[in-house]
């Protein structure tokens, strides 16, 4: 007996708003940096429910690419906040207000 | 595991320490690891576990440690209410999306048969050729977007004038991000071999 379909992607809609909200609520840029990480897995695993649900590998080759390209966007993304926390001394996100009006 | 996967993430959204949120994102990825097994993919479960358990999470856990683990979060909100705002448009997220799941698709598997039947020769196999025919040229695209991202953490992590000096003794360590860290971790890894070796 396979799981149905919907219920990968039911879990991988309630991990990517729990992402969301993650992103929303913290303040702290390492956490909400994590956060985003947790909405790329979410779709990761939509994108790997899909594939099983046509019958193709084209959805777990789109994965893997985005596991790529999340791997090179924390690599630079954590250099900016460590760069961030050189030049401010501090890794929350509300000071970083350099580019607000 | 469903069950085990959200309650990590809640967990890890809730936790007001940094490293703690970050070990429950650790269990959280093995979760979404599992779940890339029992769909049939058994390459992209070891990825998962060695690039986003391993690697990914060594890097965020070394980032927190240089930053300072005993930082108190600001918790203090700029826009009043915000957190209940974000709580509840994340409710009317998930029920938006359960519901599209459930109108647009249903409870089937689908043609997972199909999919069976190309994983015969192994998921590794079937991947490659995908990945290797039909995908190649944006596989060396990615290769390319890496070995930017390298050298553009080098070039941010270099140590500027104008940086907050001394506020922390260990930021001396991190001078040229990323790689100079790494090579610091395995020189110090080295030393106590060094020590050891001359007592046969």
């Amino acid at each position: 007996m396979k799981t149905p379909t919907e219920w990968y992607l039911v879990v991988s809609a309630v991990l990517f708003t729990i992402g969301t909200v993650g992103v929303l609520v913290r303040r702290n840029a390492l956490v909400i940096f994590m956060s985003i990480e947790l909405q790329l897995n979410a779709v990761n695993l939509s994108l790997v429910a899909f594939s099983r649900q046509w019958g193709n590998l084209v959805g777990q080759a789109l994965a893997f690419f985005s596991m790529t390209v999340a791997a090179a966007e924390v690599v630079v993304g954590l250099a900016i906040i460590v760069a961030l926390y050189r030049k401010r001394g501090t890794a929350n996100v509300d000071d970083a207000s350099l580019l607000r009006w | 595991m469903a069950t085990l996967a959200v309650a990590s993430a809640i967990a890890m959204l809730f936790m007001r320490n940094a490293v703690h949120s970050a070990l429950m994102l650790i269990v959280n990825f093995f979760c979404i690891a599992v779940f890339f097994l029992t769909l049939g993919s058994a390459f992209l479960f070891v990825v998962q576990i060695i690039v986003y358990a391993g690697a990914i999470m060594v890097l965020f856990l070394f980032v927190i440690m240089l930053l300072g683990v005993d930082r108190q979060e600001d918790l203090h909100e700029r826009i009043p209410g915000q957190r209940w705002i974000a709580i509840l448009l994340g409710v009317g997220l998930v029920a938006e999306v359960v519901a599209a799941v459930r109108l647009g698709l249903g409870l089937s598997t689908g043609h997972a048969a199909r999919l069976e039947a190309l994983n015969r020769g192994g998921n590794v196999r079937a991947l490659a050729a995908v990945l290797f025919n039909q995908y190649f040229f944006p596989f060396e695209v990615t290769s390319i977007l890496l070995i930017v991202a390298a050298v553009g953490v080098v070039l941010l992590g270099r140590r500027q004038a104008g940086d907050v000096a001394g506020t922390r003794p260990t930021a001396a360590g991190a001078t040229a991000g990323r790689p100079r860290g790494a090579g610091g971790a395995t020189g110090a890894g080295l030393e106590p071999g060094g020590d050891l070796e001359p007592v046969p």
